[in-house]
This record gives structure tokens, C-alpha cells and sequence, in this order.
């Protein structure tokens, strides 16, 4: 079988977007390699979502560019996005699973469906229709679907935003396991204690700029800027 | 008494009054399938895709859901007339133009409907297929199965004009007793005809089917989306 082109990096080069008038994000200048969980912080409206979506493809910036991989015209072949609110698909769980093997060019048999399903957990609940899971196990599901397109960097946008510390719990237990895996994992969040269990390097945003980007330790240690010291002070950063 | 005839008809299987009904349902349902397979794509082509003129062809596809079934009827009686673009294949006065005319009258219906149902689901779907690189025609299939439940009920409005309707079916079919004699064509000709007893037990029958079929397909709808959620 062909290698499939590696998506890494994925290089911001003066990219921004804009809404009409509106500036959403950028102008920034940014790559993201290979390596430990990239957490995107910063309050909302500060462009993680809009981020996420231009380096995965689902917008295209209105200035600048986002180039993925060292090959030019790299598609987003090798990246999988979780949403904040992931939509399922009128079918049962393991459907929704083969659903995104098919659609991937992965074939779609029973074992490779449980084994997603066993890896987040919902192997017991896979005849269930995915419509009628709870946020937690949808979420989860929705972090199966994204590995069956068995990514090479896997985009999260607040993936715990509306769970409760249990199904929060697992989603993180899921996302480490992924990342120790070798997939580069991008996340947003405005949690501070998630960034702090999961992140290895820190892309600090506010109103859509680059504020600080640093390692994990160094970011909730020795932050660099007033902001950064603010946000992590826990005080409002507006 | 009239009320009793009508009951009487109907308990003694009366095979008059039967053979109108099953043309009536043959007809009807014939028409149903043709309109989803040429309705249901159309409906959610023009709903994926941006073309020039986009807008007017929608605002067309939902005024036509209001088209005159006698209109309709006039247009496919010159299409298939001898004179007509159609006439030398001698359809008209047959239970085939019966079903061409309830085609013509019900397919902007289950198109227009078809058309918002998916437009609706896309825009809740657009991003999660977008990054599962969903092609175009995987998507449309995935949408509309997806709306599978919202389609029924469409296919069932349909089905109920359909099976209501008698200007079209009485102009491009004729009437012809034993041959093109449908549910609602014989009610209005034996109501003018005094025979209120066998229009009344075709009324009684007609709302019943489309009860039954209401009944049957809300119960598979329910059914299925216990199941698949």
C-alpha cells in the first residue's frame, strides 16, 4: 500500500480569517509538529474553534495561507476533528463506527469496529442507536469515528465542555492514550485544569491573536505575559 | 338509508366497488414511487448544490406544490393526444396516464419537501461529513437516509393528495367504467347520478386506506426510531 503524505507540519503563514469586517483570527504565524498534545487556550471569542477549523481544512483563511505537510496540496487526508457538539448519525454505534471506516477507505469489518468501540469503551453499547447515548458516550463515539480514519493528527474542539467530571474523566484517560500513541493531538479548551493534565505545549490566544505559545511547565510556571499571568491566575481576561 | 347501501356494499365485498379501489391504490401507489425516485434526488440536488437561478428554481418548486390537479390533467391530456408530443404512444384513457398525471401533480411536492428536509440536515451535517471527506454522492445518500423518517411523511403527503385528488386522473383517463373508474371519479359521477349509496362507500373506503396507510407507515416510523435513533 502507498504511504499516505504526513500532514505535519501544519505551518500558519500570516493566516487570519475574517468575517466581512469582522477579524476572527490572525493575522498569525504558526506550526504545529509533531509531538506531545498542543492545547490551545484562551477565553472565548479568542479564535481557538476558527483555528482548529482552518488547519483542518474546514475553512480557508481569507489572507495568508495553512499549508499541511511538506507537500504542497497535502488534503486534510491524515487529520480527524472531534466537536465540540459532534452530530450522530441515525444509526446504531457501531455503525456510526463503519460509517467512518468506509468513508476513510478503511474496510468497515466487524473486528476493526470493535476494537474502536473496545478503545473508547462503548463495545457493550454498540448495537445502541448513537442518537440515544448520553453526551459523555457520544463524545466518545465521536472519538471513535476520528480514529478510523486512523489520523496522524487529531484536532479536539472543547470536547468536554458540557460533561460532568466522569465522562470528562474518560474522554481525557482516551485522548492520553491517543497521544501516547504517537497522534499528534490539538486541542481547545478554557479549562485550566485540563490544559494542565494534558498539554505539552501551550498556544495561549486572545480576541484572535498569538498571545504566548510556550511548554506546558514553563506556561503555568513562569508565565511570559501580563495576560498569560492573568488567565492563569484564574482572573478574567477579557 | 343510503348510509346502510354504502355499509352493505362494503361488508358484501361488492366487486364493483373493489375493482375502483384497487385501481384507485395501483394508481396511487404507482404514482408515489415514480414521484420519490424522480423527487427525492431533485429535492436534494437543487438542496447541495449553488447554481445561477437557484432561488427561482426553489420558489418554483414550492408554488408548483399548489398546482390545480385539473391543470395538471389539461397539460398531460395534450401531451399524450393523438395531436400531442406523446400521442403515438397511446397512453391516453389507460391507467398509465392516470399514473402520469398523478406523477406530474405530486413530484413538485415531494421535491420541494425533500429539498428543505435536506437543506436543514446538511447544514447540521455539513461540517461532520466535510471532515470525514464525504464525497457528493455519498453525502446526498447519507442525508437522505438520514431523513429517512422526515421522507416518510412526505411520501405520505404525497400519497394523500395523490389518492384525493380527481380532476387530473378524470380528464387523462376518461372515466372509462372497468378500465380507468377510480375511487374519486366514481364518487363524483355516481353523487351526480344519484347513487349516493356506492359514492358514500367509496368515501368510507378511501378515507379509511389513507387512514390505514397513515397508520401503518406513523407505526414503521415509530418503530424505526427506537431502533435507530
Amino acid at each position: 500500500m502507498r504511504e499516505r503524505p504526513s500532514s505535519l507540519p501544519i505551518r500558519f503563514e500570516a493566516a487570519a480569517f475574517a468575517a466581512g469586517e469582522v477579524a476572527i483570527l490572525g493575522p498569525l504565524t504558526l506550526a504545529i509538529g509533531p509531538g506531545a498534545p498542543a492545547v490551545l487556550l484562551g477565553p472565548n471569542g479568542s479564535g481557538k474553534t476558527t483555528l482548529l477549523r482552518l488547519a483542518m481544512g474546514l475553512l480557508q483563511p481569507t489572507s495568508g495561507c495553512v499549508l499541511r505537510g511538506e507537500a504542497p496540496g497535502t488534503s486534510r487526508g491524515r487529520c480527524a476533528i472531534v466537536f465540540q457538539k459532534p452530530v450522530m448519525l441515525r444509526r446504531s454505534a457501531a455503525r456510526n463506527v463503519a460509517y467512518a471506516l468506509r468513508m476513510a477507505g478503511r474496510a468497515a469489518d466487524p473486528a476493526t469496529v470493535e476494537r474502536l468501540l473496545d478503545r473508547v469503551g462503548l463495545a457493550p453499547l454498540a448495537d445502541r442507536p448513537a442518537r440515544r447515548l448520553s453526551g459523555g458516550e457520544q463524545q466518545r463515539l465521536a472519538l471513535a469515528r476520528a480514529l478510523a480514519r486512523d489520523p496522524e493528527v487529531l484536532f479536539l474542539d472543547e470536547p468536554t465542555a458540557s460533561l460532568d467530571p466522569a465522562a470528562t474523566k474518560a474522554v481525557e484517560d482516551i485522548v492520553a492514550g491517543v497521544a501516547a500513541g504517537g497522534v499528534k493531538v490539538v486541542m481547545a479548551t478554557h479549562d485550566l485544569g485540563q490544559a494542565r493534565r494534558l498539554a505539552g505545549e501551550i498556544v495561549f490566544l486572545v480576541r484572535g491573536c498569538l498571545v504566548e505559545r510556550a511548554g506546558a511547565d514553563a506556561f503555568f510556571t513562569r508565565p511570559a505575559t501580563a495576560q498569560a499571568r492573568q488567565f492563569v491566575a484564574g482572573d478574567l481576561v477579557i | 338509508m343510503d348510509g346502510v347501501g354504502a355499509l352493505d356494499l362494503i361488508l358484501s365485498g361488492d366487486a364493483k366497488l373493489f375493482a375502483v379501489v384497487r385501481l384507485s391504490l395501483l394508481v396511487t401507489l404507482a404514482a408515489m414511487v415514480f414521484s420519490a425516485l424522480i423527487g427525492m434526488p431533485l429535492g436534494a440536488l437543487v438542496a447541495l448544490t449553488r447554481f445561477p437561478g437557484r432561488n427561482g428554481v426553489i420558489v418554483v418548486l414550492n408554488g408548483c406544490m399548489g398546482l390545480p390537479p385539473v391543470f395538471v390533467g389539461l397539460v398531460v391530456f395534450m401531451l399524450l393526444s393523438r395531436s400531442g408530443p406523446l400521442g403515438p404512444l397511446g397512453l391516453l384513457f389507460t391507467p398509465q396516464a392516470m399514473i402520469v398525471a398523478q406523477t406530474a401533480l405530486i413530484t413538485p411536492i415531494i421535491a420541494a419537501l425533500t429539498r428543505q428536509v435536506v437543506e436543514d440536515l446538511w447544514a447540521e451535517y455539513r461540517d461532520e461529513l466535510t471532515a470525514m471527506n464525504v464525497g457528493r454522492a455519498a453525502g446526498v445518500a447519507t442525508l437522505l437516509w438520514d431523513a429517512r423518517f422526515s421522507l416518510v411523511t412526505i411520501l405520505l403527503a404525497g400519497f394523500g393528495r395523490a389518492a384525493a385528488e380527481v380532476g387530473a386522473v378524470m380528464i387523462v383517463g376518461g372515466n372509462i367504467d372497468g378500465f380507468t373508474r377510480v375511487m374519486t371519479t366514481t364518487i363524483a359521477l355516481e353523487t351526480s347520478k344519484g347513487d349516493l349509496a356506492l359514492a358514500i362507500g367509496l368515501g368510507v373506503v378511501l378515507i379509511s386506506v389513507i387512514l390505514v396507510v397513515n397508520a401503518l407507515a406513523w407505526s414503521v416510523r415509530g418503530w424505526s426510531e427506537r431502533h435507530a435513533g
